[in-house]
């Protein structure tokens, strides 16, 4: 059963979400293989050779590897499907975009967001924006299946170093042209491997109150978050958004603020180990969830969180 | 330019679902049902860009139970201009309904196919993309803006830590994401007029496609449910609770 994990990095390490699949690849079976694609990658692959459940690296350096765009990253998957059973990514952007595209042309399904694995041939991923648990079982000796990252532990770093193999398979379909990608976000963690992570609602009332929630964040080295109402009334970007329709994530610490608590974003947080909700309406649905519910105007009790903050800092 | 949308009809995103211990399956009976909200903004591009005059024809396809054509109608409400309901017993999985919809593409050309990122019923998030493996053609995944050249497409996309701009090679597959555009409401003239517009039927055991699942479902259960419902009275005491009860501080 062998297995090939698709990474993602950033030249120099492997992502956290890579990690993560590499922990569901290795439950699933042995050997876990993994890809590192992309142009001056060699120290991600040194990464991925020392990383805990790993066997072999398979280095393709390449300069239209460098976007992970879809369709020349896909021919190369397929070309090196012929030799594996298994192909694993998390279900990150990339992951969504890629493997599907590599399933159809292997003629299999692919098994989306898996958040457990019971045998080799059955898993468990939510439906429904995780209001309802399904176990699928698969037919086909190929498998291509994407993993919920909050589902499945880091992979720890390894003493011994695998084996790193140079591959160049140069085929460029030719479809799709990069032309630019602007990142935002700066210092702060990412929000889905961030381990805490504070969140402002539509009660935040503009973009300009999200400072509050900022000095917080950086008090907690947390990342900052949105709930979907925040993101479409303008107060944030896009990409802060927690929710079934954004990130799916789960923080050892979540704290919620002036967000109700509406069925899709609960599905983005709700596997979060300790969920904190400030919230003035104390009927709103968040406090069903929350660990530590406090009924409180948002605009006294941040700032007073923040000094209480600063006040065990010191 | 012709543009293919495919829909796809699922339970309400309003309507808290509930699963049946019975059956083993998310109890449909008596639920209100709806457009997948990712496909109707996939829709109402198709219909922006036919009015600033860059199309033809907007042609919505569907697959499943005879309801399905209630779904296509709404989006012939809005503006697209005809509908082909392909009519399955169940909705199939993505695979086959991208080979399904490559079929339908086969027949009759498209230079675009927009669909949403994913239906909020089964969340798998893949037929664009095995549609666009299918036709050998590009993909955008995603996409919160489009732009239409002469031979190409460019499309900002919706990616993990911001947005990336591509450029495709026409014919090019386009999935939606949340906020490329807020679909209209169908207005009462529109939907009088919808009922006039074409639906074409088309039987999948016409198209040869072998209509049998590879992934089955053996079991979907109620989630573990999240106990909650703690307060705290203050500030002092949440901060003392975060950092000596649960230690996350």
């Amino acid at each position: 059963m062998s297995i090939l994990v698709l990474a993602e990095h950033n030249n120099e390490i492997l992502k956290e979400a890579t990690k993560k699949a590499i922990t569901a690849a290795s439950k699933i079976g042995d050997p876990v293989h993994v890809l590192v694609a992309g142009t001056d990658c060699a120290n991600a692959a040194n990464d991925a050779a020392s990383t805990e459940g790993v066997e072999k690296v398979l280095h393709a350096e390449n300069s239209q590897y460098k976007n992970m765009l879809s369709e020349p990253i896909s021919e190369l998957l397929i070309d090196l499907m012929s030799e594996y059973d298994y192909l694993v990514s998390a279900a990150t952007t990339n992951g969504k975009n890629i493997l599907p595209r590599v399933a159809a042309k292997l003629d299999v399904s692919q098994i989306s967001e898996i958040i457990s694995v019971i045998n080799g041939k059955t898993f468990q991923r939510p439906i429904y924006a995780g209001n309802a648990i399904a176990t699928v079982e698969s037919s086909t000796d190929k498998n291509v299946i994407t993993i919920r990252t909050t589902a499945f532990e880091t992979a720890k770093e390894s003493k011994s170093t695998a084996e790193i193999s140079s591959i160049g398979i140069e085929k460029n379909p030719g479809l799709s042209e990069f032309i630019e990608e602007k990142v935002s976000g700066g210092e702060r963690p990412e929000l889905t491997s961030a381990g805490t992570i504070v969140s402002g609602g539509r009660g935040m009332q503009s973009g300009d109150n999200f400072k509050l929630l900022e000095s917080v964040a950086d008090k907690l080295g947390a990342a900052v978050g949105a709930s979907r109402a925040a993101v479409d009334a303008g107060f944030v970007p896009n990409e802060y958004q927690v929710g079934q329709t954004g990130k799916v994530v789960a923080p050892e610490l979540y704290i919620a603020v002036g967000i109700s608590g509406a069925i899709q974003h609960l599905a983005g947080m709700k596997d979060s180990k300790v969920i904190v909700a400030i919230n003035k309406d104390d009927e709103a649905p968040i406090f069903e969830v929350a660990d530590y519910g406090l009924v409180a105007d948002l605009f006294d009790a941040v700032p007073d969180l923040d000094k209480e903050l600063e006040k065990i800092q010191k | 330019m012709k543009i293919l949308v495919p829909v796809k009809r699922v339970v309400d995103y309003n309507v808290k679902i509930r699963v049946d211990k019975e059956t083993n399956a998310v109890d449909l009976n008596n639920v209100k049902m709806s457009i997948n909200p990712f496909d109707e903004i996939a829709v109402e591009e198709a219909i922006r860009i036919k009015e600033g005059g860059k199309c033809d024809e907007i042609v919505v396809v569907s697959l499943g139970p005879e309801q399905s054509k209630e779904t296509i109608r709404n989006a012939l409400a809005m503006g697209a201009d005809r509908g082909i309901h392909v009519k399955t017993e169940h909705s199939p999985e993505p695979l086959l309904v991208a080979k399904v919809l490559a079929k339908i593409i086969e027949k009759e050309s498209f230079d675009l196919i927009i669909l949403g990122k994913q239906s909020i019923d089964d969340d798998c998030n893949q037929t664009g993309q095995m549609l666009s493996a299918l036709l050998d053609c590009s993909i955008g995944t995603y996409a919160s803006k489009i732009e239409i050249e002469n031979d190409s497409f460019v499309v900002t996309r919706e990616i993990d830590g911001g947005l990336q701009t591509i450029k495709l090679a026409k014919p090019a597959v386009l999935t939606t994401d949340l906020r490329l555009n807020e679909p209209r409401y169908a207005s009462l003239p529109n939907i009088m007029k919808a009922k006039q517009k074409t639906i074409d039927e088309v039987d999948p055991a016409d198209l040869q496609i072998e209509m049998q699942p590879k992934v089955v479902t053996k079991k979907v259960e109620e989630p573990p449910a999240r106990i909650g419902g703690g307060k705290v009275d203050s500030i002092e005491d949440l901060v003392d609770k975060l950092k000596n009860v649960s230690g996350v501080i």
